[in-house]
């Protein structure tokens, strides 16, 4: 992100240290990871140890250090989605997908995360991908559910071509 | 003056202290692994672990971040307390087979071979490398990684800590002995940081003797001080 | 909304909105929660709106989103008010059918009502529903009546009043007082008295003080929190105003989730609404009271929960519990006195206050006054959120307002109090639900999460989730909490992968002892519950998985096969298609087979076959 965007963010929340993880968020949100150049901005900016910022961005969940596919793939691992079954659906996207939870399909599509309820149990099993929520899935639903964002994404490619 | 009792003596302390540090103080045997006087203390290791009764409630607890408190008792080493402390120390060796400073405590407290999975780490994350870094030297150039049983203490981005001066204060407090460091004529290495730095020769009698970094580091926060005072080794200032 | 000077100015605003509403009107109520937003509710609503539109009936009735219902399985909920006719699974195509046959005829819709499951009987109203029938919701229930981002619609059902109330007639003194009597305990686990913990903020020596309210709903499988704060949030800060005024308080904090996007988005609207009507900021309704409180999204740590972590993760830090040897009320965020309290505790304060100490300690037991939000999940019939008065038995939450278990299973335990709780089995559903009950039986209150099991839930394979869980959510301070959890994991794990040693029992309950007298916070302190609990009332589950290599529930892979009944198959091939190993074999009209060497036991047969003659032993 360029250096400018970086200070709005810093701005909005006054150059605080206290809102270090605030900060965080924003910036994440916008580039959809922790690029290394960004937190040296901000580590600059702020005059603040580039090891608290190190230390925040790997204790807390919500923030990754490595860039995350366009689609992410988010599995509740709750425990009333874990009682109906959410390892298995788990299990099943991580061989559909050929990948682990915290890794990103070659194709840059899809990451892969977990996430410990999202306070959507009644509808468990949970899976969101992007910004929507699949509830009641099962293994046999995981492909079916995928392919329809690859479609889509293919899709938009072509319109752009 | 703050009175309270440890094991039945009655012993005396300032008000701020901890219970830990008074006990060494008086001679008690508490064995402690994340605790320097130097430092902040931090009750990670668990292994100063104490019957502390306040009141009427008596309770385990660690006594290096107790702070001391009139007319409590502290207990060393009641059954209980020796019970906690093999197990703290049985998940240390299971963590650090081979960190001499453990296998002693193990062998102090007969403790046996683990039952858990030996894991050949080599660190106990007492923090204390982090620590000194901070609160002593000032660069603040390593810190804990990450949460849970993935903890880990390193730089940042894990390797070569752009602030770091190779002081070499990690090394010299690290319990484990894990921290090394490597010096020749040209450089300096703190060999679990990846940190490398090129060394600096004495003006005056020209043998290498410190971190370039580290010297300009020192002139940078010290005020008053001859600016060509970091130029001359320990023999010649 | 124009500012409101004062409390009689609040009162002429109250009448001005009645006035203008007419409660014979027909209004369409459509949930809005997270729940029903998953199943599509903004299209629903959406439809509605467009239907309304193209047949000018603008005039003739209203529509309002509101919050979760709690119902959220059945969703996309929609109520028709005023009968309250209650509408499950609606799809924006029913809108049509909706406007022209209920709204406009009078007449019902069988296919969107509500089936009782064991009368086959349609269930028209809300209210004799039977997922509402045995509950007292008089926390939640507003969430139904209002739109969570109106403040009008919470000043029309009494909103402000509380506060009103106590800024003209209460000193702090008395406010606590009020708060003491009414015995309310904190209902974000573990059950403090709330006026006992702002009096000793109150009288904590210190420039500033502080009160926050702790949204991090850590709990995986409990949303009352969110669902609170999504659907009424003025409830809650109304609660943190009068606790800001008991305490001696000019800011607070707003702890929540970060995976609560919409309850982030309702609060701050609340909140700005306040401030715009002079509810918030300087001089609230005239009375001199100044109190601002600001929103801060949490970074997806459940230990920061934890009021000490919390506070450091407030402070812009790792959440990092400290010990508590001196108070959080005397030296809490920033070292100054900070009171904090749960969502719902919050949320109890301004019903207090309106109803009275004498009708709210009407109900509940001895030791728990008022109601309690569950999250009803997992194996049961109807899951959502319950609230129900304290001293309910498990058995009526479950079986009553639960519907019982689904298919043909048997209740085998209830998980209540999160990775901090335990088991709680069927042996030991008619106790009274409180927190002392439930502490007594090895478990805990909790913030609310009611994960309900049956024999298809393997009590080995729970311990487990929750030790896998807590191994990498404890912060990693401590070498009881970070590597005893972590070890206590890998026995667990091993003894449901068939690893299982004579001895392994033992040893979990000699870890657990240390792991709970020797870590520095509640997370490690309470980390061995699960284990323990199942230990205590399963323990024959752990010795058949030790002992036999055997998995009684048929949930630990390494423990099971996949076999097909050659009965009851009928070839149907659907298995076959979903496998993904490869490992159904058979012909058109021969049963099928499965190979044992090629099943990775991932269960998607079986969920697919429509004949039950999948099994597993
Ligand atoms: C590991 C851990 C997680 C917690 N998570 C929450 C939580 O998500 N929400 C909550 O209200 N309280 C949580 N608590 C309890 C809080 O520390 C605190 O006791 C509570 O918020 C106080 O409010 P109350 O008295 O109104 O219940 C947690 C405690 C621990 C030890
Ligand atoms: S050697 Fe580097 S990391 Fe170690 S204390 Fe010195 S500056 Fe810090
Ligand atoms: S490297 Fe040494 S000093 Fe640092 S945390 Fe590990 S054991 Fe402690
Ligand atoms: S008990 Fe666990 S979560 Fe609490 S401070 Fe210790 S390591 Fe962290
Ligand atoms: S359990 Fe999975 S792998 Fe095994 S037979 Fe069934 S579908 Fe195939
Ligand atoms: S789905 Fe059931 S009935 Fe159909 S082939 Fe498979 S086992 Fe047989
Ligand atoms: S447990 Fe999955 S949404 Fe709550
Ligand atoms: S010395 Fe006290 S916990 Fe380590
Ligand atoms: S979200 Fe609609 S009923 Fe819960």
């Amino acid at each position: 992100m360029d250096s400018q965007a970086i200070d709005q963010i810093l701005q909005k929340y006054d150059y605080g240290h206290s809102s270090i993880i605030a900060i965080l968020q924003d910036l994440q949100e916008k580039e959809n990871y922790l690029p290394e150049k960004d937190l040296d901005y901000v580590s600059e900016r702020l005059s603040m140890p580039l090891t608290r910022i190190y230390r925040i961005a790997t204790f807390y969940n919500a923030f990754s250090l490595t860039p995350r596919g366009k689609y992410l793939v988010n599995v509740c691992l709750g425990t009333a989605c874990h009682v109906r079954g959410a390892a298995r659906v788990l299990d099943r996207i991580k061989m559909y997908l050929g990948i682990d939870v915290g890794e990103m399909t070659k194709d840059k599509l899809f990451s892969l995360e977990t996430v410990n309820c999202l306070g959507s149990c009644a509808l468990g099993p949970i899976v969101v991908i992007g910004n929507e929520y699949h509830g009641q899935m099962t293994p046999a639903k995981v492909e079916s559910t995928i392919k329809k964002y690859r479609k889509r994404s293919s899709r938009k490619k072509d319109e752009k071509d | 003056m703050i009175t309270f009792t440890i094991d039945g003596y009655e012993v005396q302390a300032e008000a701020g202290q901890n219970v830990l540090e008074v006990a060494l103080d008086k001679g008690f045997d508490i064995p402690h692994l994340c605790y320097h006087e130097a430092l902040k203390p931090y009750g990670a290791c668990r292994l100063c672990v104490a019957e502390v009764t306040s009141g009427k409630r008596t309770r385990l607890t660690t006594s290096c971040n107790y702070p001391v408190i009139e007319g409590i008792s502290v207990q060393t080493s009641t059954e209980k307390v020796i019970r906690a402390r093999k197990m703290v120390i049985e998940l240390l060796l299971a963590r650090c087979p081979d960190a001499p400073i453990v296998k002693d405590l193990a062998r102090e407290y007969s403790v046996g071979r683990p039952r858990f999975t030996a894991d050949n780490d080599d660190c106990i994350l007492c923090g204390l490398c982090e620590r000194v870094c901070r609160e002593v030297v000032g660069p603040d150039a390593i810190t804990f990684l990450g949460r849970g049983s993935s903890r880990k203490v390193g730089p940042p981005l894990e390797i070569n800590p752009k602030t770091c001066i190779a002081c070499g204060a990690c090394v010299y407090i690290c319990p484990t002995d894990c921290i090394k460091l490597k010096e020749n004529e040209k450089e300096r290495t703190i060999v679990r940081w990846g940190r490398t730095l090129p060394m600096k020769t004495c003006v005056v009698c020209g043998r290498s003797f410190a971190p370039w970094f580290q010297l300009e580091y020192f002139r940078k926060i010290t005020e008053g001080i001859p600016k060509d005072f970091w130029d001359k080794c320990l023999d010649c200032r | 909304m124009r500012r409101i000077n004062n409390p009689q100015e609040l009162e002429k605003i109250r009448e001005e909105i009645l006035t203008r509403r007419d409660p014979n009107k027909p209004c369409i109520t459509i949930c809005s929660g997270t729940g029903c937003h998953a199943y599509g509710c903004e299209k629903v609503a959406e439809a509605f709106r467009a239907e309304i539109r193209k047949r000018g009936l603008e005039e003739s009735m209203d529509i309002r989103t509101t919050g979760c219902h709690g119902f959220c399985e059945r969703g996309p909920v929609v109520v028709i008010n005023p009968e309250k006719i209650f509408y499950q699974r609606v799809t924006p195509e029913d809108a049509g059918e909706i406007i022209s046959e209920t709204l406009l005829k009078n007449s019902t819709i069988d296919r969107l009502l509500y089936t009782h499951p064991q009368t086959g009987e349609k269930i028209v109203r809300e209210d004799d529903v039977p997922f509402y029938q045995g509950q007292m919701r008089v926390i939640f229930g507003n969430n139904g009546k209002i739109d969570p981002t109106k403040i009008e619609d919470y000043i029309a059902i009494g909103g402000y009043s509380a506060l009103a109330k106590v800024l003209t007639e209460f000193s702090p003194e008395e406010v606590i007082d009020t708060i003491k009597r009414s015995a309310l305990r904190g209902r974000g686990g573990g059950g403090f008295p709330a006026g006992v913990k702002w009096e000793s903020c109150r009288n904590a020596r210190g420039d500033k003080h502080y009160v926050i309210c702790n949204a991090d709903e850590g709990d995986p499988g409990a949303y009352m929190d969110r669902s609170l704060l999504e659907g009424n949030p003025h409830s809650v800060l109304e609660g943190m105003i009068i606790g800001a005024y008991a305490i001696g308080s000019d800011e607070g904090y707003i702890y929540v989730r970060n995976e609560y996007p919409l309850a982030v988005r309702n609060v701050g609207i609340a909140i700005d609404q306040l401030r715009d009507c002079g509810l918030l900021g300087e001089n609230i309704l005239g009375t001199g009271l100044d109190f601002e409180i600001k929103v801060n999204r949490g970074g997806g740590a459940f230990v920061c929960g934890e009021s000490t972590a919390l506070m450091a993760s407030l402070e812009g830090q790792a959440g990092e519990p400290r010990a508590k040897h001196i108070h959080t009320v005397e030296s809490g965020l920033w070292d100054k006195p900070t009171n904090l309290n749960n969502v719902e505790t919050w949320a109890n304060v301004p019903l207090i206050i309106s109803r009275g100490v004498k009708w709210y300690t009407s109900i509940g037991t001895e030791t728990s006054k008022g109601t309690k939000i569950f999250s009803l999940v997992g194996k049961v019939n109807n899951t959502g959120l319950v609230e129900v008065p304290m001293g309910i038995t498990i058995r009526e939450i479950v079986h009553d307002i639960g519907g019982g278990i689904p298919g043909n299973g048997e209740l085998k335990a209830v998980q209540t109090g999160g990775p901090s709780g335990g088991c709680i089995p069927e042996s030991l559903i008619d106790i009274p639900v409180d927190f002392d009950k439930l502490t007594e039986v090895g478990s805990m209150m909790g913030s609310g999460g009611m994960i309900v099991m049956d024999d298809r839930t393997c009590m080995v394979d729970i311990a487990k989730y929750f030790l896998n869980f807590l191994k990498d959510e404890s912060c990693g301070k401590c070498t009881t909490c970070r590597d005893g959890t972590r070890r206590m994991y890998e026995i667990v794990d091993g003894i449901t992968r068939g690893e299982g040693r004579a001895g392994d029992i033992e040893l979990l309950e000699e870890l657990s002892w240390v792991v709970s007298e020797a870590s520095l916070c509640a997370l490690g302190q309470t980390a061995p519950n699960p284990v323990l609990s199942t230990i205590r009332y399963f323990r024959d589950e752990y010795e058949a998985h030790i002992k036999d290599k055997r998995c009684p529930a048929g949930v630990c892979k390494a423990l099971i096969t996949y076999l097909i009944d050659q009965e009851k198959c009928t070839a149907c091939g659907r298995c076959k298609r979903v496998c993904p190993s490869e490992a159904i074999t058979g012909e058109k009209k021969v049963p099928h087979k499965i190979d044992p060497e090629k099943c990775i036991r991932c269960g998607a047969c079986i969920a697919e076959c429509k004949f039950d003659a999948i099994e597993v032993v």
